[in-house]
């Protein structure tokens, strides 16, 4: 890969490797500030609030949510469907961005494919609580039963979906946690030998020692896991979107829904990533690391995926007219002018007429601006998932079964419960795992630190022949010599 | 306990740079341990290119063998339900699951080759020269205490910061 002096150094500070250490480590083995203690129990209170709603509908029943005849399925699934979507931020970040070497990806990536995991997590409970049965969830599986070996239905999508989640899981898990094996030995080895981190850190680490064969195997299985995670993160919303597209529903069964789906998923995980790092930055002092020129970044694919969600929101609205079909027409009007008008317009606004303010580079570069626009994501694309559901439910075939839905404090609970199971988890992250992904930082700092880039190319051709460029820092920037 | 001659190196191209007199001078490098991977290492060191990505794809083709032959069997040979007449061997139908299982057995079955050729495990003894290994410091080690001397020129001639015998 040949490197262009021309570029925008992505850590800033003057850092050299200790210096990337110390920030890291810092947070991890100093102590914790009694506000991380504060907000870990009140999250956490938030969390057990919501457990207790989920006990409280596998006690008493399904009967406790505002669910009705015709509108069978709500909550639930929107809140599924909304946190998986934000479970595609991080991969799409570490494999995709892998792929295409975009170095800003360093910084945001091992927090980013945490916030996946968790959100995964979140998202897997719902289908589990809305069966009503979840003694039986391993009727999910296609297991040998005791019904002559009656097996599951390769034909249902909402089948598709339990394989395609859990390996979705899996892999992530599995490729965060390699990335992470090296940075927990740097946290290991910067713990006081024997003292209870120490311990921990040595068991969570596995013996990395970081020699050179371990290195070239990790960049292999690194290589190979962001090669397989690119297509799965795609297949991941595309199956979701199958649970909806494969009926025969209006509002539903439409083909836009795989690439429609998976570009909002884009769209609400940066907006979650870009509100989580933007107050990580500020909490954990790495402001050197996670740039403004991160935010930029990360703004402009939000701006980007944003307008493809617009440009689906049209393209179903002329299909729906283009179709002829009395029910389609009747069902996307309905969506922008029935009695649930307000939740298709804030997902209109949030979601495409918010984000536009991202073509001013200012409000791209403003960290609490950006803040304020992520959380209009955050809410828009809640909304993008119930009004699809809502919407297309609550006015079926027959008019005399129509029904309005309206959520009861159970299901709401539930929901705010995962937003606490979901802040607890990344809090006890930030608290206890390196956020920045300390090696890949390191391997790029001579590249794109602020002492090494940012150099014109002119400035760089007369540094170099005055030769007051130090030693050190030629064979890293001469564009002359290939790098692998 | 085996005793070792270590250098240390506070950057990379230093490091390369005298891989390659060690190379030259003949001196045979025990292993070279480095807090970020370092491109052209494993040239530089002539380590045999990894398998694991061949591995991989063996892994996935079984994933996908496992998922026709899960899918064939149970919808179509053991027990064909008839829903609507539809057809009992559904290709399309089994395409999201070929796909799922493709992945998941690659990608799980390498991360357990990668641990297992890496002797990875929880509670692996830690086997480090130096703590700054890593931190911001590089690390070559030669085993063969009749190189030492010569080895020991080396790494003031390639400007190794530190020069010390470790055992472990």
């Amino acid at each position: 890969m040949v490197e262009s002096p021309i570029r925008e150094p992505l850590i800033l500070g003057h850092k050299t490797y200790r210096k990337v250490t110390d920030d890291l480590v810092r947070p991890i083995l100093g102590p914790a500030s009694w506000k991380w203690y504060v907000t870990t129990a009140f999250t956490a209170l938030v969390m057990f609030a919501g457990f207790a709603a989920i006990a409280y509908t596998i006690w008493v029943g399904i009967g406790t949510w505002g669910l009705n005849k015709t509108v069978g399925w709500a909550f639930d699934i929107t809140n599924f469907v909304f946190w998986i979507g934000i479970g595609h931020a991080g991969t799409l970040i570490s494999a995709i961005l892998l792929l295409f070497r975009q170095r800003w990806r360093m910084a945001i990536n091992r927090a980013a494919e945490a916030m996946t995991i968790f959100a995964v997590i979140c998202a897997g409970l719902f289908p589990i609580i809305h069966m009503g049965r979840p003694w039986l969830v391993f009727w999910f599986l296609p297991l040998p039963n005791t019904h002559g070996s009656l097996w599951v239905n390769f034909n249902s999508p909402l089948l598709w979906d339990v394989f395609a989640i859990s390996t979705y899981f899996t892999i992530s898990l599995l490729f965060w946690y390699t990335g992470l094996i090296p940075d927990l030995a740097m946290v290991r080895d910067r713990a006081k030998p024997g003292s209870f981190a120490h311990k921990a850190y040595s068991i969570l680490s596995f013996g990395w020692t970081g020699s050179a064969k371990q290195w070239q195997r990790f960049e292999a299985v690194s290589l190979v896991l962001a090669g397989l995670s690119t297509p799965l993160v795609l297949s991941v919303h595309s199956i979701v979107s199958f649970d909806f597209a494969t009926s025969i529903l209006p509002g539903w069964h439409t083909t836009i829904f795989p690439p429609y789906f998976v570009a909002g998923a884009i769209f609400s995980g940066f907006g979650m990533v870009l509100t989580l790092m933007i107050i990580t930055r500020e909490v954990l002092s790495l402001k050197e690391y996670i740039t403004i020129e991160h935010i930029d970044a990360m703004a402009k694919v939000t701006l980007a995926t944003g307008m493809m969600v617009g440009f689906a929101y049209a393209t179903e609205f002329f299909i729906a007219w283009y179709s002829g079909s009395y029910w389609e027409r009747y069902i996307f009007l309905n969506r922008a002018f029935g009695p649930y008008w307000w939740s298709y317009w804030a997902m209109v606004s949030c979601n495409l007429f918010i984000p536009q303010v991202f073509w001013f580079k200012k409000l791209r570069r403003s960290p609490w601006f950006v803040f304020v626009i992520s959380i209009f994501v955050n809410i828009g694309m809640w909304f993008e998932r119930f009004v699809i559901i809502v919407t297309s439910l609550h006015r079926d075939f027959l008019a005399s079964s129509w029904r309005m839905y309206t959520p009861t404090w159970v299901e709401v609970t539930i929901f705010v419960g995962t937003f606490g199971l979901f802040l607890t988890l990344y809090l006890l992250f930030a608290r206890y795992l390196p956020v920045v992904a300390a090696a890949e930082t390191k391997s790029i700092l001579k590249t794109s630190g602020d002492q090494y880039a940012g150099l014109s190319w002119e400035a760089y051709q007369a540094k170099k022949r005055e030769g007051s460029l130090a030693p050190a820092l030629q064979p890293a920037l001469d564009p002359d010599k290939p790098q692998s | 306990m085996a005793k070792y001659l270590i250098g240390l190196y506070d950057d990379e191209e230093k490091l390369l740079a005298a891989v390659e007199t060690f190379n030259q001078a003949g001196v045979s490098i025990h292993e070279v341990c480095t807090p970020f991977p370092v491109h052209g290492l494993d040239q530089a060191l002539h380590l045999r290119k990894s398998r694991l990505p061949d591995a991989a794809f063996v892994y996935g083709a079984l994933g996908t063998l496992t998922a026709i032959s899960m899918q064939v069997y149970m919808y179509t040979i053991d027990w064909p339900v008839n829903i609507g007449g539809k057809s009992h061997l559904p290709f399309g139908s089994f395409v999201p699951i070929i796909f799922e299982l493709t992945v998941l057995f690659a990608g799980v079955l390498m991360f357990l080759s990668y641990l297992a050729v890496n002797r990875l495990y929880p509670g692996q003894k830690i086997r480090i020269y130096d703590p700054r290994q890593t931190d911001d410091a590089m690390v070559v080690a030669i085993s063969d205490e009749r190189n030492w001397d010569t080895a020991r020129a080396l790494f003031d001639k390639t400007h190794a910061i530190e020069t010390k015998i470790v055992e472990l």
